[in-house]
């Protein structure tokens, strides 16, 4: 027997309602459902949940966020039934700016609701997974969903990979450049109890297409949400993604979400996450790049206030030589709030000529705020660049005077100064309703107008 | 016509590679084994081995039973499996815990040292009454589980400072060791602590009274020599009001097939304006080209910086052991206080490191500053593992790490694991790590210059661990730039 450092720390599985309650859910599903080519996904996956059961502190990737106690509460969870009385006015509310030129796809409770949802690009094609898996695109399929579980190995993966059937495909055709954005709302009812949801997506984006993906988390009502999403995107040769996540949900909303990106080819990957409020935000972003000459560029700011805790868990994994990664998390901590960053940055024996760049930066604004930070090498290949940074500290006394010194109150100039600091991030959101949309709510929050 | 160039450029890139992989071929110089007649335990460990241990130095009952106390809680800990090393399990059943050389009485002189015991240690290049003669530096030497001689203590008895092996302290200086052993690291800290708290066997103990500045650097050198035996030492070191004292530390060990445990603790305390400065060149046997035998080098250090304006500093060169897992940290406790750490560790063929320091800022206006550099050749893997913790009382806390790794081969591996925790916002704390190679620019700007590539590996290797290097004490520096040189054989002109 080897001592590894892989040695999986079983957490015990909470003996709760809501586990209780997946569990029931699971067993009925599977029975009314029948076997088809999800269904063996689905019972590994489900046996890992078993096994493992629901990260806890002891688990090295989640030494910092606690999210075990959240299933100590009731949570609802009945995926494909749960009576909701979301309707289109309630949607209407919801849009995010620009969608008026924009695909839009619904998640309700974590279920795809094609009522509400709009396709307007010809290139682009959303059905169910369970009808992907029979058809034309059953190889994608078998290939690839299920890829992040290897890069993400708890109970929380797990739970969502165990109802993929829910979960949705969407393909961008080869060639195509797709104009319109695809905005991805994940709604959560929790009017009338607390709700836990699990949406499921498998992106697939043909050789030499292009698209940008827009995801905002929305809770409805004062209940509390949970939200365990899982993306996973395969990128073709030549292809270019862009990926925004927009979470400014209520504090009473928790989100754990994990966008999968797997490289196949020659290819470019954008992300910008913005977190600007929430419960227990967990995002895990993975970046596979199995190709020779892949490009990506991650970026993340993440603005705090009251007890929100954010926790950003990267990984750049480079498998094959030439590749290029940049990655810049910044984060502005206030009140309460408590930020965790992670940011694992592989290089493989077979990867040479890798650049890989990280940087984290972040400024706490008050006495009981909390970062945790941990950027993370690990290189098996001599002939890389590779670097990683990270900073902790306040806002540059020198700016403040300055500012002051013409006349501008203490506030207002903290506020420039942060505003400026958030900018860097900023700018890299490429839709321009989004970027207009995201600085607006961070003016509001610094009261600058 | 390209193609030819292309393959021109590719020999020179290959022929380039080779040398580097020349230069890092090494052997171990200290592998020998010493002919000395020991006494020993049997092998095994129970509460027998441990009364055996304890009655062998005489111990005083409070002394058992601390030890006793550590052995039962290490009965129901776990070891440790987060560090980034894989090793067969140890079967701690399986090692010898103490073995000394055979000496009948306790020594006066030098000169009735074991003459074979003696040409040991000047095979080491430390000969007792040479060191004694020339460098000014007060040596106590320990083999295996006891320490044979130590130098220069009554010049040091005359200031008031105390330097003698731990079992000595336990007999002379019984209340100065109840009060401070383990006070930095409990027995309950990890599991090669509490293993070392039940059956340690000696060790150096430092005393710097109030005032009082050490007018000479005192050393250990600890050598492994015994087969199957487990080396526990344990170290304390505490320094008074207002005084300084800089300690060194080496070892080195015979090779053998099998793997040996070494475990030790070292503690250091920094009352008010104290400064101790704590140097390391570990050399155990790090095993042979295929990964075989070797040290296992398992070892607590941590300081605390009590009082006001004190400082500890940690400098490291780790070239030995098959597997390193060490940490040596600091608590800053008191206000004002600091703590530094430099390290460079160097593996190669199979070797494993796992190191890097904590710094725990508690008390206000702490700083304290970490540069690692690790350089990683043949088959090995080198990890900085290291933790900044700023806790909400440590108002204006300043923390600066670097850590910087340097890969020599396609086949090695390099991994940072920084934990930075802020819980003030007061605090400023930076990281940055590096990874980088050789460059062939800079090989051939030496080549150019008439510098051969060699040589060259050597300049670069040597530059880049420059900045922990100027750390060490002058006696300690020369002999640690050997080692690298030894350690990446042929580097060094």
């Amino acid at each position: 027997m080897l001592l590894t450092k892989d040695r999986k720390l079983k957490s015990k599985i909470n003996t709760m309602n809501t586990i209780e309650n997946i569990k029931e859910q699971y067993q009925q599903l599977q029975s009314a459902n029948g076997s088809s080519a999800l269904t063996s996904i689905e019972q590994k996956a489900f046996t890992a949940f078993s096994n493992m059961g629901i990260p806890t502190v002891k688990h090295e990737e989640w030494k910092y966020t606690r999210i075990s106690s959240l299933f100590n509460k009731d949570f609802q969870f009945a995926p494909g039934r749960l009576a909701s009385s979301f309707s289109k006015s309630d949607f209407d509310a919801l849009h995010l700016p620009g969608f008026e030129n924009a695909n839009e796809i619904v998640f309700v409770n974590g279920v795809y609701n094609e009522a509400l949802s709009l396709i307007r690009s010809a290139a682009i094609s959303v059905i169910t997974l369970e009808e992907a898996s029979k058809n034309e695109h059953s190889t994608i399929v078998s290939t690839h969903l299920g890829h992040s579980s290897q890069y993400n190995k708890d109970g929380i993966h797990a739970l969502n990979t165990a109802f993929v059937k829910e979960g949705i495909f969407l393909h961008v055709a080869k060639g195509k450049v797709t104009e319109h954005p695809v905005y991805i709302y994940h709604v959560t009812d929790a009017r009338v109890s607390n709700i836990l949801s699990q949406p499921r997506t498998l992106v697939y984006v043909g050789e030499a297409a292009q698209v940008q993906l827009v995801e905002t988390f929305i809770t409805l009502g004062n209940s509390e949400s949970f939200t365990n999403q899982v993306m996973e995107v395969v990128v073709e040769q030549d292809a270019v993604v862009e990926n925004y996540i927009i979470q400014n949900d209520a504090a009473h909303s928790h989100h754990v979400t994990t966008t999968h990106f797997r490289q196949i080819g020659k290819s470019v990957v954008h992300t910008v996450t913005i977190t600007l409020n929430g419960g227990i935000v967990r995002n895990n972003l993975d970046m596979v790049m199995e190709a020779d000459r892949c490009e990506a560029n991650l970026f993340g700011l993440y603005f705090l206030k009251g007890t929100t805790h954010v926790d950003n868990h990267t990984i750049v994994d480079n498998v094959n030589p030439n590749c290029l990664s940049n990655e810049l998390y910044k984060g502005i901590i206030n009140d309460q709030g408590t930020a965790v960053f992670n940011g694992k940055i592989y290089v493989r024996q077979k990867a040479q000529k890798t650049n890989a760049f990280q940087s984290n930066k972040n400024i706490l604004l008050s006495d009981h705020a909390t970062v945790n930070t941990k950027p993370q090498l690990e290189i098996f290949a001599d002939d890389v660049k590779c670097s990683h940074g990270c900073t902790v500290g306040q806002l540059d006394e020198e700016g403040l005077f300055y500012l002051r010194s013409r006349g501008i109150s203490f506030d207002k100039a903290r506020s420039l100064l942060i505003h400026a600091f958030a900018k860097d991030v900023l700018e890299h959101i490429k839709p321009v309703a989004i970027r207009a949309y995201v600085e607006q709510l961070i003016c509001e929050r610094l009261e600058l107008n | 016509m390209k193609t030819d160039v292309l393959k021109v450029e590719r020999a020179e890139v290959d022929e380039d590679r080779r040398t580097i992989e020349r230069a890092v071929q090494s052997e171990y110089k200290y592998g020998f084994v010493s002919d000395l007649e020991t006494d020993e335990a049997p092998k095994g460990l129970n509460e027998d081995t441990i009364r055996f241990i304890s009655g062998k130095k005489n111990e005083p009952q409070w002394m058992l039973d601390w030890r006793l106390r550590a052995y039962q809680l290490w009965l129901k800990m776990e070891e440790p499996l987060w560090a980034n090393v894989k090793f067969e399990p140890i079967d701690y059943q399986d090692i010898i815990y103490y073995s000394a050389p055979k000496q009948k009485i306790s020594l006066n002189s030098l000169d009735e040292i074991d003459p074979e015991l003696r040409r040991t240690f000047e095979k080491l290049g430390i000969s007792l009454d040479e060191q004694k003669r020339l460098s000014g530096v007060a040596v106590d030497a320990v083999i295996d589980s006891v320490s044979i001689a130590t130098t220069y203590k009554e010049q040091l008895a005359e200031l008031g400072i105390i330097f003698c092996s731990m079992s000595e302290a336990i007999q002379e200086h019984p209340a100065l060791v109840q009060k401070y052993l383990g006070s930095v690291v409990p027995v309950t800290d990890n599991y090669y602590a509490a293993l070392n708290s039940a059956v340690f066997s000696d060790g150096s103990f430092v005393f710097i009274p109030k005032d009082v500045r050490c007018p000479m650097e005192l050393s250990t050198y600890f050598r492994i020599n015994a087969e199957n035996t487990g080396q526990f030492e344990r170290t304390l070191i505490v320094c008074e009001d207002k005084s300084y004292v800089s300690y060194l530390e080496g070892c080195t060990a015979p090779m053998r097939d099998e793997n040996q445990l070494h475990a030790a603790v070292v503690e250091l305390v920094a009352l008010d304006n104290a400064e101790i400065k704590y140097s390391t060149v570990q050399n155990w046997y790090p095993g042979d080209k295929e990964g075989k035998g070797g040290i296992y080098n398992f070892v607590t250090k941590r300081g605390i910086c009590k009082g006001i304006n004190s400082k500890i500093s940690w400098t490291q060169v780790e070239t030995g052991s098959a597997i390193t897992w060490k940490y040596p940290s600091v608590i800053l406790k008191g206000d004002n206080s600091i703590g530094e750490f430099y390290s460079v560790a160097v593996t190669n063929n199979h070797q494993q490191a796992d190191t890097g320091t904590k710094m725990m800022h508690i008390g206000k206006n702490t700083r304290s500053r970490i540069v690692s550099k690790g350089i990683s050749a043949g088959f090995s893997n080198n990890s900085y593992r290291g933790l900044v913790h700023i806790g909400k009382t440590a108002l204006n806390a300043r923390n600066f790490s670097q850590c910087d790794s340097l890969l020599l081969g396609d086949k090695c591996g390099a991994h940072t694991f920084p934990y930075i925790e802020v819980k003030n916002q007061s605090a400023m704390v930076e990281h940055e790590a590096t990874t980088s190679k050789i460059g062939e620019d800079q090989i051939f700007y030496c080549n150019q210059r008439g510098i051969n590539t060699e040589t060259a590996v050597a300049l670069i290797i040597n530059g880049f661990a420059r900045e922990v290097m100027s750390q060490l004490p002058m006696e300690f520096a020369v002999e640690a730039q050997k080692l690298l040189a030894i350690s990446l054989e042929g580097s060094v002109g």
